[in-house]
């Protein structure tokens, strides 16, 4: 991979490692740190593989108390702490520093409490998204964001993320969906903020900490709100003869005042893609295709479920199908959700690029993202949130060509500087972490950078949680001078503009 | 004049004990003389909400009422962009003309308070985060907005977010300045999500009930796939001198509210009835005009108007809600219940510090806290207004001071020292 510029690793911690081992036992069960080569190696890259690092140590507490003791040691030694949830990110925001500990959240993997008076669940931050909904659902409950990585992501990781998924539109992300933490500060302070309430008192840190992608405390405990189950789900799937027409029908919606659970569109090459992998039925004459489901009282449903084919139809889409069964508006989702395996049928790898546009730009950013793609000789296939203008193109390439790795990597930064040129943002669901950082720049100036440095400041003075995430890290002024980069190496998006 | 802008339009008499500006240039320049000169600062919109919260003793009123106007309306993209003192009334009848509306339903305290009746600006609004009757469906003030620009305590223009709702781009600064009551920044633009006004609305008044079978039948109704977005109690005292619209039947109130397209509302209106056991009640079934006018009084106060008594505001877990009343009778208070239990509105006669710490204790113990909404003018220095503990104080000073190092925005508004 490119190489990547990280804060500079401090020599002295890593020859004290034995001695840092010796009193990390202090704190934790022995068999909780981990230090062989091969024990490390799991814990070398999250979801966004093309960067790997192998950590110091791997440190994977079991109780809140044992998280204070390792922080506020670390905070005294000056030790560099990753916290890490399932290792799903797509940002490299849990990508480990040669320095430092690794936090694994793995062992806290109970659901504390089902409350469903208050219409909540308190589940320790490594319980799976999915998890919490199947805990819940045979009294007809569920929990709202819903990643297509919900069977392994932890709900520890989704608050630091601020994830989402296809029912966003309608129900909100994570920060929409979360009642109250339990956290630890770097230098050891255990805190709650929230609770089973809504709208805690003074200022909104829960707001603040939802998306802070570990650089601001370790979460040791999250309360979710939790739905009842709507009484009818129905989805229609939507073709249509260009991705203009199937972009005006998603404007047209929107505008009718009907807020569907879920708008998903495919375009061309990904329906191909998919249906071959996953038989869904899809319209293979379309040159884009929407799925817009809708949930509520079945009459409702009906309603709108009409509402919503007439409208396509005055937008000129070439083919409709409603679903008819749970079983058939399952199939026509298993599609879209097969979408990365089905890329990755069609070439050795695959990369994930997430922005967020205004929707009405859907169409004009397709076409350019069209036009980069062969400008770059790398084929493209696209999924989009529709509803909420949440972008995911899907780059296939080879990571054994150096080449095409380092295209890819251009093609995506291309995609993002799209976005928010179109008046979007650098990223709708996976974050920043170390691959976006230095295009904050794009969306940032420096006060505002400063802004949200001297925040974590305030939280880690000494920057040791997690740095050399989501700040870009080239800039003179970064991290207020703490991060030493040596040299003038060529970076990753050199292309782009400093200050 | 040196501390005058060149390029400002207006001469800016820095003397004055009000500051108004009539541009964000003007606002810039105002911040960047208060920070030079450590001039606290008291910062007004339409001073609506402003005696909520503790006494502030500030040399300057930076009054943002002239910096008004909507900047960019896309119905088709649910956002709003508006400059930070523009009134909310306008927001609502621009976004009326397109059938859409802020879902959080500001709240227009002007009959508490006795001021020009509006609900004031929208910075204003966000700053205080207070929302109506649909906060446990669309969530409060803090879930709307999208994006602000705005100076910290240095004159420094910064800004968080964008126009979009996916967005995981830096921390949410949006939210950390909603509710934050003018302690951090000053806003000047505001992107805020509006969404599709529903079509109808219908609420069902049952009359008669107890209050723990009403909380009983509040908190299955939410609990249903009923979907409603608002439910509220009124004990029986009420009746004697406040009418609820053309209400006959006696004694205390439940209103479960539901919206949605008119099939839907009749559907889930009679899904309501047959679930909760309601035939047999003394049950009235409001239309969507009935309705607007009976969620305007509660999310308004309205009951609270007449006597010009302390309000407090007890935000609780909804399983508790009986407990805290009964454990708050020894204070006797009157009292309506909103958010289908998790809200409890309180109106006290008389007041003290004393009795403050007490009724916010009896609040923590069930893991609610408590804003003192209004009270006598000799308490408000000497309260605490606001909920925190010694944890989240630390953390609320470093926060301030990383905004407004010299603490010059509402100092004290919040807590003392912050
Ligand atoms: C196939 C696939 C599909 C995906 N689909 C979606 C999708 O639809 N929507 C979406 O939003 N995302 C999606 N993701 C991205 C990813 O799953 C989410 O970002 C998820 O929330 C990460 O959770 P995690 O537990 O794996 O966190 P990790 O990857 O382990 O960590 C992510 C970040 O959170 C921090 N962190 C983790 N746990 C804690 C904690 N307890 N305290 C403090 N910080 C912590 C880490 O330091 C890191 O910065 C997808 C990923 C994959 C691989």
């Amino acid at each position: 991979m490119t190489t990547l510029k990280m804060p500079k690793v401090d020599r002295k911690i890593l020859k004290d490692k034995d001695q840092i081992v010796k009193d990390i036992y202090s704190f934790t069960n022995r068999k909780n740190v981990l230090f062989e080569r091969e024990e490390l190696k799991p814990y070398e890259t999250d979801g966004l593989t093309a960067y790997k690092q192998t950590p110091m140590l791997v440190v994977l507490p079991e109780t809140t108390q044992e998280v204070s003791k390792i922080l506020s040691y670390c905070n005294r030694r000056k030790i560099k702490v990753v916290p890490r949830g399932a290792g799903t990110g797509l940002a490299g925001s849990a990508l480990p520093l040669a320095d430092c500990i690794l936090l694994g959240l793995g062992k806290f993997n109970k659901i504390l409490e089902k409350d469903y008076e208050n219409r909540c669940v308190v589940a320790q931050p490594g319980v799976t998204n999915l998890a919490i909904t199947h805990a819940v659902q045979d009294k007809g409950f569920y929990y709202a964001p819903d990643p297509s990585s919900q069977i392994a992501c932890s709900i520890g990781g989704n608050v630091a993320e601020n994830s989402g998924g296809v029912h966003s539109l309608k129900y909100g992300t994570t920060t929409n969906n979360i009642l109250g933490i339990e956290i630890v500060l770097m230098d050891g302070t255990i805190t709650r903020v929230g609770g089973k309430v809504f709208d805690s008192p003074g200022y909104d840190l829960l707001g603040l900490i939802t998306g802070s992608e570990g650089l601001l405390c370790v979460i040791t405990e999250v309360t979710v709100k939790i739905l009842k189950k709507p009484g009818t789900v129905k989805a229609i799937l939507l073709g249509f003869p260009t991705i203009e027409d199937g972009g005006n029908c998603v404007t047209k919606i929107i505008s009718e005042g009907i807020i569907p659970s879920g708008m998903e569109m495919m375009d061309k090459v990904l329906l191909e893609a998919t249906n071959n992998f996953s038989k869904a039925g899809y319209p293979l004459d379309a040159e884009g295709m929407l799925i817009v489901e809708l949930d509520g009282t079945k009459s409702e449903v009906n309603e709108l479920i009409n509402k919503v084919a007439e409208i396509a139809k005055q937008n000129k889409c070439s083919s409709v199908k409603i679903s008819k069964s749970d079983e058939e508006r399952l199939k026509f989702w298993s599609g879209r959700k097969a979408a990365f395996p089905a890329c990755g049928e069609m070439a050795p790898d695959y990369y994930c690029v997430d922005g967020t546009i205004p929707r009405g730009k859907l169409a004009k950013v397709l076409k350019e993202i069209r036009e980069l793609s062969k400008k770059y000789k790398l084929p493209v296939a696209n999924a989009f949130h529709a509803g909420d203008g949440n972008l995911h193109p899907i780059i296939m390439f080879d990571a054994n060509d150096k080449k095409s790795l380092e295209k890819t990597e251009k093609f995506g930064a291309d995609i993002l500087k799209l976005c928010v040129k179109f008046g979007g943002v650098l990223s709708g669901e996976h974050g920043i972490g170390v691959e976006k950082r230095e295009l904050m720049c794009e969306m940032f100036n420096n006060n505002d950078i400063q802004q949200q440095i001297s925040i974590k400041n305030s939280l880690d003075p000494s920057s040791l949680l997690n740095p050399g995430k989501v700040y870009p890290i080239l800039r003179k002024c970064a991290e207020e001078g703490r991060l030493h980069i040596h040299g003038r190496d060529k970076s990753k998006f050199s292309d782009i503009p400093r200050f | 004049m040196e501390e005058t802008n060149q390029n400002s339009q207006t001469f800016l008499d820095f003397n004055s004990d009000i500051l108004k500006p009539n541009n964000e240039n003007d606002l810039q320049e105002i911040i960047k003389y208060c920070y030079k000169k450590d001039l606290p600062i008291e910062i007004v919109g339409a001073g609506t909400k402003n005696q909520i919260g503790k006494k502030l003793q500030c040399a300057k009123i930076l009054d943002m009422s002239n910096i008004s106007g909507i900047l960019e309306y896309k119905p088709e993209e649910l956002y709003i962009t508006v400059k930070a003192g523009t009134p909310v009334k306008t927001v609502q009848d621009e976004l009326k003309k397109n059938n859409q509306y802020l879902a959080f339903e500001p709240i227009n305290f002007s009959e508490l308070f006795k001021t020009d009746s509006n609900e004031g600006t929208i910075g204003g609004t966000l700053s205080c985060n207070f929302s109506g009757s649909r906060r446990f469906k669309v969530g409060s003030a803090r879930d709307h907005i999208l994006g602000f620009k705005g100076y910290n305590g240095k004159g420094e223009k910064i800004k968080s977010g964008g126009t979009v709702v996916k967005n995981v781009t830096g921390y949410d600064l949006s939210k950390l300045v909603t509710g934050s009551f003018g302690t951090l920044l000053v806003l000047s633009e505001i992107t805020l999500k509006v969404l599709p006004l529903q079509t109808d609305t219908k609420t069902i008044i049952v009359s008669g009930l107890a209050l723990e079978h009403s909380l009983g039948i509040m908190v299955s109704a939410i609990a249903s796939s009923n979907d409603p977005s608002g439910v509220v109690f009124y004990p029986a005292n009420f009746r004697n001198n406040f009418v609820f619209n053309d209400l006959t039947h006696p004694g205390s109130i439940t209103a479960i509210r539901v919206e949605g397209t008119k099939t839907s509302t009749e559907q889930r209106i009679n899904n309501l009835i047959e679930d909760l056991s309601l035939i047999d009640k003394n049950i009235t079934v409001l239309d969507s005009i009935q309705s607007e006018i009976f969620w305007e009084d509660t999310r308004n106060l309205k009951v609270f108007s007449k006597n010009q008594k302390n309000i407090l505001r007890a935000v609780i877990p909804a399983s508790e809600t009986i407990n805290l009343i009964s454990r708050l009778k020894t204070f006797h208070p009157t009292y309506f219940i909103d958010w289908g239990g998790s809200l409890v509105w309180l109106e006290l006669d008389y007041l003290s510090n004393q009795k403050i710490d007490q009724i916010r204790k009896r609040v923590l113990d069930i893991g609610g806290y408590l804003t003192v909404i209004k009270s006598p003018e000799n308490l408000k220095s000497s309260s605490e207004i606001f909920t925190i503990d010694p944890i989240k104080f630390r953390i609320s000073q470093g926060l301030k001071k990383s905004f407004d190092p010299k603490r010059i925005f509402n100092p004290g508004k919040m807590y003392t020292g912050i």
